[in-house]
């Protein structure tokens, strides 16, 4: 591990200022933010990240979870995953944000990890994380060593030739179907970006994941107030029962009135290079009579356009089931 | 990648030992991890000046000299309260919780497994909260309250989850065990179901080669009062 300087900012502003100084906020970053550190220590084990300076910004005023006089939650950045999804607003009114905190990482990573800190995971791509490895997302232009090798993990949504990686989310795939905007304190000031436009496709530069900006801190991340009648679910399907990435998962937000389909929002994890919003499927689904045959239209709609791998071809059946499981689920009589 | 192993100036000494172990003849007195050291040393000073030969005592060597040639440019002063106790350190800000513990407070109890938070050896308590020590940085813990293995129970006064994994078998290797105790004592004061699945549950995130987990289940169920 590289060595660095540790600093500890002891307002907002200053940990801003010291991020601004960072030539970029996206990987190689030389200037990092730490909170829980699971992702970060790491990937600075890994020599895949290497800042040589680290702001500890853990002493912020910025984990509160409180409802905003509209009904909105808002979840400050240093939430721990574990204070989310045990949170009792949060197991009544989104559901799905606790089953998918619950279905990841262990106990011990969720009591340190944060709410924002997990915004920000890492692929777990083996050669993203091998610096002996080819990567185009270390190293823009250099090649995907998983395109070609072994990609039974790896993304068939969002791909690029250049970085088929996977984003291995379970918390931001619910945000994605809650429709959850992320407050964010930069140079410039504060702006909420809704998460459907925080992250970014690999394309040609697959070492840009997000749209933050030398200096940007999240500070909050806000879901829409609740709708009675809404339901909520997090399936996630992997090799193991416990403490294993999604090989497929599906997060519903759904309201039924007696069969018919109000409202629905969809995301699928384990398969996108981001978490994956399917408006594909949810066009399907609206007004539609919640029932089998209509789960499984909205599946091929949401995987109409998947691009398999070498290895990872079992994951268009694997999502598609996810997803009908899922709908099923969300939509049965209590 | 390693943090260099050094003994430092503020290194506890044998008041970290228990107070039974004064009472006790020399041989027990020398842990196995100084005894395979000096026997590095010995062998060194076979070969090498006098100066070395001196540190192949039975006392643990506190050696100024290194310890201050060690702490390297840009160490980061911090005061940890580890089981109780402080210590003032300075520290190489790379240095893990883990490394910390092992390496600069002799608190060896607690192991490193997979050195990347995937296996739950290194399980320690930060403000009550079980966490992996191998994923933070030591000098992010000076306002925290930080309890391992040792401060947990020790022979003579075991903590009831240790009697239980003593008295259900609840190890083989023992390289886990640790961790597994920590996790389990969390466990006590978490909101977790009633059954031996919830119980896993509650438990995945430390894993045993060995496979001692229908015992270690037995033992957490035990202290529960749900065996």
């Amino acid at each position: 591990m590289q060595t660095f300087q540790y600093q500890q900012p002891s307002n907002v502003n200053q940990a801003v200022q010291a991020g601004a100084r960072s030539k970029t906020a996206q990987q190689y970053a030389d200037v990092r933010f730490i909170a829980g550190g699971t992702t970060l220590v790491d990937l600075m084990k890994l020599d895949v990240e290497r800042p040589n300076q680290v702001v500890d910004i853990n002493t912020l005023p910025l984990a509160k979870i409180e409802t905003a006089p509209g009904g909105e939650l808002v979840i400050g950045a240093l939430a721990r995953n574990s204070a989310v999804a045990h949170h009792a607003v949060v197991q009544r009114d989104y559901t799905v944000l606790s089953e998918a905190l619950l279905s990841g990482a262990s106990p011990q990573l969720r009591n340190m990890a944060t709410t924002a800190g997990n915004l920000l995971q890492r692929t777990r791509c083996p050669y993203f994380r091998d610096t002996a490895h080819a990567c185009n997302k270390r190293e823009p232009g250099t090649g995907c060593s998983a395109i070609g090798g072994h990609n039974r993990m790896m993304a068939i949504l969002g791909v690029s030739k250049d970085c088929i990686a996977s984003n291995p989310s379970d918390q931001n795939v619910a945000l994605t179907a809650l429709e959850a905007t992320i407050q964010v304190q930069g140079v410039r000031g504060t702006r909420s970006i809704p998460i459907q436009d925080f992250y970014l496709k690999p394309g040609s530069t697959p070492n840009r994941e997000n749209v933050l900006e030398p200096g940007d801190l999240i500070v909050s991340v806000t879901l829409p107030a609740p709708v009675p009648g809404t339901r909520s679910h997090y399936l996630k399907l992997r090799d193991r029962a416990a403490y294993e990435f999604a090989l497929a998962s599906a997060a519903i937000v759904i309201r039924v009135n007696g069969s018919r389909i109000e409202r629905a929002r969809v995301a699928l994890g384990g398969v996108g290079t981001v978490p994956w919003r399917s408006r594909e499927a949810e066009h399907v689904l609206e007004g539609q009579t919640a029932n089998d045959a209509t789960f499984r239209r909205a599946a091929e709609a949401a995987l109409k356009d998947a691009q398999p791998a070498s290895e990872n071809g079992f994951k268009v059946e694997l999502a598609k089931r996810c997803m009908v499981r899922a709908l099923t689920v969300s939509t049965q009589s209590a | 990648m390693a943090t260099d192993r050094k003994p430092t100036s503020d290194l506890p000494e044998q008041e970290q030992q228990n107070d039974t172990q004064s009472q006790q003849p020399l041989t027990q007195r020398v842990s196995r991890r100084f005894f395979l050291s000096s026997l590095g040393a010995a062998g060194l000073a076979a070969t090498a000046s006098p100066v070395l030969a001196a540190t192949a005592t039975l006392e643990p060597a506190v050696v100024e000299q290194e310890s201050e040639a060690a702490a390297p440019a840009g160490a980061v002063p911090v005061t940890l309260k580890v089981n109780g106790k402080s210590y003032t350190l300075r520290l190489d800000p790379r240095t893990t919780l883990l490394d910390c513990l092992r390496e600069n407070l002799n608190l060896a109890g607690t192991k490193k497994g997979c050195d990347h938070g995937q296996c739950g050896a290194c399980t320690v308590h930060v403000n009550g909260q079980r966490v992996n020590s191998c994923l933070t940085f030591a000098v992010m813990h000076s306002a925290d309250e930080i309890t391992t293995i040792e401060g947990i129970g020790q022979p003579g006064h075991l903590h009831p989850m240790q009697a239980a994994f003593v008295e259900h078998d609840g190890y083989q290797c023992g390289y886990c065990t640790s961790g597994q105790i920590m996790s389990a004592v969390a466990v006590l004061s978490e909101p977790v179901g009633p059954t031996d699945d919830d119980v896993k549950q509650a438990m995945y995130g430390n894993i045993c080669r060995c496979g001692a987990y229908p015992n270690i289940i037995a033992a957490v169920q035990a202290v529960r009062g749900r065996a």
